[in-house]
């Protein structure tokens, strides 16, 4: 049993192919920004599973607290006016 | 919100097939069986690992070679996913390979039989990873999100692994009369300590029935055992090897194979840590992170070293 600390951790976005957003794919532990991108790509694009990665201290992440699900999300889910299938157009109307 | 409530609601979502997530509210027991159940998932991999490493100098060719490196690669990777999917429940890294390399966590028992001839690459990839997968895409469903898309991962690249073991043995037991003769020696030795794998009959196991209400599990021990005995019969018939098991025969009636008893006896043996390689297996995992300290020390230093620089070049343009 040691007194090491774990290195920081990192979360870990990759871009797919271009033209696409990064995506969360997972996190590792790395001594630095360096290193978490050299480990990622070992880890996370072994198959051609991307073209570009950012990597993210966890520590940095500020998330929504699942606890204020209902206030943040369910405003949006009265709304149908938002979407297009709400406006009443005639059949006649092609491309809209 | 009072804990009675929350438990409802937990209970609710697991209900209607919505993963947990690592923020979200959940019992403690349903937090510690996971942080249980993953990380020695998680030590299984790095510790499965081993016995596929001995022979990777020794591989009979350049093209098996590099399969195994891949494979064993992948293993790692492996590894990796699952302590991370731990760690989003409030582990740590340290605390799980301390508790590994202390022999208090477990991994699965497979990995302390040895791996005896080049005919036992392919028995591990075709039954072990085989086992494994059966496991591994019932996991896929897990109620637990991260550890659920660790799985989902896991899965798509562990496909090849199996095939990879299968094409090994088809190899050998198409080859000369010494070559058979070692695959069939390696399914004897495998075949048994795979069914294994499962774990304890469904009476005996004791976690079992808490980690299908939650859909931890979303199959049973034996019901996962007899998937993979009927899945692999017919795999050993097409090369034409016998699988060590004189009470196995097709069950009209259930629709399935009938297969002779386990010796549960050999099982808790191993699981107690008096396997053929238990010793082995800890003792090299302790020497192999004792022996990188200093490469992770050394990192660290050069972090912190790198992280001082930028600050003091950062106060000069600012000043």
């Amino acid at each position: 049993m040691s007194n090491e600390k774990d290195w920081p951790l990192w979360e870990i976005f990759i871009r797919s192919r271009a033209g696409l957003n990064h995506k969360h794919v997972g996190s590792l532990h790395a001594a630095d920004a360096e290193m978490a991108i050299e480990n990622a790509r070992d880890v996370y694009t072994r198959r051609n599973e991307g073209i570009s990665i950012w990597v993210v201290e966890s520590k940095y992440i500020k998330a929504s607290n699942p606890a204020d699900e209902e206030s943040l999300f369910e405003p949006a889910s009265d709304k149908i006016y938002r979407h297009p299938t709400f406006y009443d157009l005639p059949d006649e109307l092609k491309h809209m | 919100m009072s804990e009675s409530s929350m438990l409802k609601r937990f209970e609710d979502k697991i209900q209607r097939e919505i993963k947990i997530e690592p923020r979200d509210w959940m019992p403690d027991e349903y937090r510690k069986t996971l942080v249980r159940q993953i990380s020695q998932h998680a030590h299984s991999e790095i510790v499965g690992m081993l016995p596929e490493g001995n022979w990777v100098t020794r591989a009979p060719s350049m093209r098996r070679k590099v399969a195994l490196i891949a494979k064993v690669q992948d293993e790692a990777g492996h590894g990796l996913y699952l302590y991370s999917a731990a760690e989003t429940l409030g582990t740590s890294r340290k605390e799980m390979i301390d508790d590994l390399h202390s022999g208090k966590a477990k991994y699965s028992s497979i990995f302390n039989y040895p791996t005896l001839s080049w005919a036992d690459i392919g028995a591990i990839g075709w039954l072990v990873d085989g086992a494994a997968i059966i496991n591994q895409v019932m996991l896929c469903r897990t109620s637990y999100g991260p550890y659920a898309r660790a799985m989902v991962r896991i899965c798509k690249e562990e496909s090849f692994h199996q095939r990879q073991g299968y094409e090994i043995m088809l190899t050998l037991a198409r080859g000369s009369e010494e070559q058979k003769a070692m695959a069939q020696d390696a399914l004897n030795r495998w075949w048994w300590p795979s069914l294994m794998m499962f774990g304890p009959p469904d009476h005996e196991s004791k976690h079992s029935a808490q980690s299908m209400a939650w859909k931890i599990k979303r199959k049973s021990n034996d019901e996962l055992r007899q998937s993979f005995v009927d899945a692999t019969v017919p795999q050993a018939k097409l090369i034409d090897l016998v699988i060590p098991d004189p009470d196995l025969k097709w069950n009209e009636d259930r629709g399935h194979y009938d297969f002779g008893e386990i010796d549960w006896e050999e099982f808790w043996n191993v699981v107690k840590g008096n396997g053929p390689c238990n010793k082995q297996r800890l003792e090299a995992r302790n020497k192999a992170h004792d022996e990188g300290k200093w490469v992770r020390e050394a990192a660290a230093a050069f972090a912190e070293k790198q992280a001082t620089r930028r600050k003091d070049v950062q106060q000069k343009i600012a000043s």
